[in-house]
């Protein structure tokens, strides 16, 4: 299992989990209940180069398509090809199965822009009182 | 007063008398009828020459086979037809609080006016001359389009409201290019159609969001920070996705036009406008109008509708062609100036569309279309006011034609979501109203009422979506597997999403 609190948030519900330079993203649990059943993923080239906030990829559920912002910069190293046939792996298991893509060359600094578990639970919890 | 609300009983709708079961068709296919030999055709004695086919058509490009057509009577023809016209759920058989999002009711005046000959048998390649009255209807409409949005041109040609989005844009790219300075920023709110940064996407702009503000409003200070000499264009939509006026467009329009960007009204909601606030009065430049929504015109599966696009005078020289022009009492079709973007749609626009929105206006007069507005305005309040202590309504002011209700709490406490309403609704009698937009809203369920229904009609949709509150405390799995009375239940959305089956058979 995901330790949660070894991972990092954003504000617009993405994780991210580093090993050394490696970044691995996802959406989190209460993102995929928002948005209920994924239907199509939309993968973004491996080799690309992205910036902190760039849009990378995009979740369609039931509900409407979203995108899905890159928590930091890097390049894409690896995507999770299982998506394209079984997109509900993103509800079932967004933290381990569901994982989206990988960044390679990630900088350490970047994560002072996300937030803790703790932060981003305090955050969600702030967002659903307006 | 209305505190007690008597409670709605069950539906009183038939319970069809072939219920759906999984893998049957609810009503056979004509291939399915076909029975050798049945004819639903009888052809009058010949009364020329026979001649045989192969004297007319060469041999080789004859069929060696007859063509695998379905052979049923005309019995079995009408029926059929007569039972798909009853599992119609429509605007004319039912309430729908779409509303001119998707299709208000549609006078019957336009269909007369409509099927005249002169406007429904012409052909476009019909020399000028002889459809006079068409051009003539066509330059007029251009006229009342001008005086209703407040603008200096309208081109009739788009096809749809997203297709006069695009022409608007092109418009725009044209004319900032002509100036010298190419600009590439669109910005959009975050409350806006998904059309707005498609079109934008589409014309080969960069999108920019700016976030609401907590009373549902276009944000002034956010779009400070984004708007800049590089911005071509601000599209809003006013009022906006939440039915609320956007109060601040005087001053949103003097920062962007102090940047040198255009000011582009979404007009799909134009039925909350009209005869009290024309788009070119309050600041915007270009505006599309989607005359199958506003104008009444019908366009059931898609199609056809129409999107003309009013322009400021320095637009002008960029809009498409052709454009009717008239000269010495002669109405012609001319091509337009070397500026124009050219042509967005073949021949002149989707002219049925346009004739029944003449007349839609001119049935209705200036007097009416104000009416129009007010009517929608006082039935969304009336609605809304039933509806309040009910469901919660996230900004909670006066609003225009529509408004937003929010079935976060049923979901939170009971685990009802919109989808679950929607489909409650339907047992009702009630086609459901637009859920899950605009985003900014969590399970919204955005209800636009129109002029034309009754007060008596009002009442009883919220009559109906109280029994629904009402019904997913003590019963939640009635509504989640809603609807029960319907020729076909609950669709398994996900499996068809994730694994389309794209044949019949």
């Amino acid at each position: 299992m995901t330790e949660l609190n070894q991972l990092r948030f954003s504000k617009t519900h993405e994780w991210l989990r580093l090993d050394a330079k490696t970044g691995t993203v996802g959406i989190t649990e209460h993102a995929q209940e928002e948005i209920s059943d994924v239907v199509f993923v939309e993968l973004p080239k491996v080799g690309r180069a992205v910036r902190q906030g760039e849009e990378v990829a995009v979740v369609e559920s039931v509900k409407a398509a979203f995108s899905i912002y890159s928590p930091v910069s890097g390049t894409i190293s690896k995507v999770n090809d299982g998506l394209v046939k079984d997109p509900g792996a993103i509800n079932r298991s967004p933290y381990e199965e569901g994982w989206i893509f990988l960044l390679d060359g990630v900088d350490g600094k970047d994560l002072i822009n996300l937030l803790t578990r703790e932060q981003y639970d305090q955050w969600v919890k702030g967002e659903e009182k307006h | 007063m209305r505190d007690e609300v008597a409670v709605t009983k069950e539906p009183l709708l038939p319970t069809p008398s072939t219920p759906h079961s999984p893998g049957r068709l609810l009503e056979p296919l004509l291939s399915d009828l076909h029975r050798p030999g049945r004819r639903a055709f009888n052809l009058p004695t010949l009364d020329v020459p026979s001649v045989p086919l192969e004297r007319m058509i060469p041999p080789p490009m004859l069929r060696k086979d007859p063509a695998p057509l379905p052979e049923v009577s005309e019995r079995d023809l009408v029926k059929h037809f007569m039972r798909l016209a009853h599992l119609n759920f429509s605007g004319e058989t039912n309430f729908y609080p779409l509303g001119s999002c998707t299709m208000k009711y549609n006078p019957k005046v336009n269909e007369e006016i409509a099927s005249v000959a002169g406007f429904s048998k012409v052909h476009p390649y019909t020399p000028e001359e002889n459809i006079q009255g068409m051009l003539r209807l066509l330059a007029e409409l251009e006229q009342l389009f001008k005086e209703i949005l407040g603008m200096d041109a309208v081109t009739l040609q788009p096809a749809a409201g997203a297709h006069g989005e695009l022409t608007a844009l092109l418009v725009a790219k044209a004319y900032h290019e002509k100036k010298g300075r190419p600009r590439h920023k669109v910005v959009v709110p975050d409350s806006a159609h998904g059309t707005n940064p498609a079109s934008a996407a589409l014309c080969g702009f960069d999108v920019v969001e700016v976030v609401s503000t907590a009373r549902g409003r276009a944000s002034l200070s956010a779009l400070k920070s984004v708007v800049d000499e590089d911005v071509a264009v601000f599209m809003m939509t006013n009022p906006n996705t939440l039915g609320l006026f956007e109060g601040e467009v005087l001053e949103i329009a003097k920062l962007v036009h102090e940047k040198g960007g255009l000011m582009y009204l979404d007009g799909a909601n134009l039925n909350a406008l009209l005869g009290l606030y024309r788009p070119g009065d309050i600041g915007f430049d270009m505006v599309h109008v989607n005359i199958h929504k506003t104008f009444s015109i019908p366009h059931g599966s898609g199609g056809p509708g129409g999107g003309p696009v009013g322009v400021r005078a320095q637009l002008k020289p960029f809009l498409p062609g052709p454009i009717v022009v008239e000269q010495k009492g002669i109405f012609r079709l001319a091509s337009p100036g070397p500026d124009s973007i050219g042509r967005v749609r073949s021949f002149f626009g989707n002219t049925g569309a346009l004739v029944r929105a003449y007349a839609y206006i001119k049935a209705l007069g200036k007097e009416g279309l104000r009416g129009v507005s007010e009517g929608a305005i006082l039935n969304a309040n009336y609605l809304k006011a039933l509806l309040k202590g009910h469901y919660p309504i996230p900004v909670d002011e006066p609003c225009m034609h529509e408004f937003v209700a929010s079935a976060k709490e049923l979901k939170s406490r009971h685990g009802i979501k919109a989808m679950d309403i929607a489909k409650r609704l339907l047992d009702y009698g009630f086609y459901a109203p637009t859920i899950c937009f605009p985003l900014i809203v969590e399970e919204a369920l955005m209800i636009e009422p129109t002029e034309t229904e009754s007060r008596e009609v009002l009442e009883a949709f919220a009559d109906a979506l109280i029994a629904i509150a009402q019904e997913a405390k003590a019963n939640p799995g009635k509504v989640q597997g809603a609807p029960h009375r319907m020729p076909v239940t609950r669709l398994d959305e996900v499996t068809a999403a994730r694994e389309p089956n794209l044949r019949w058979r």
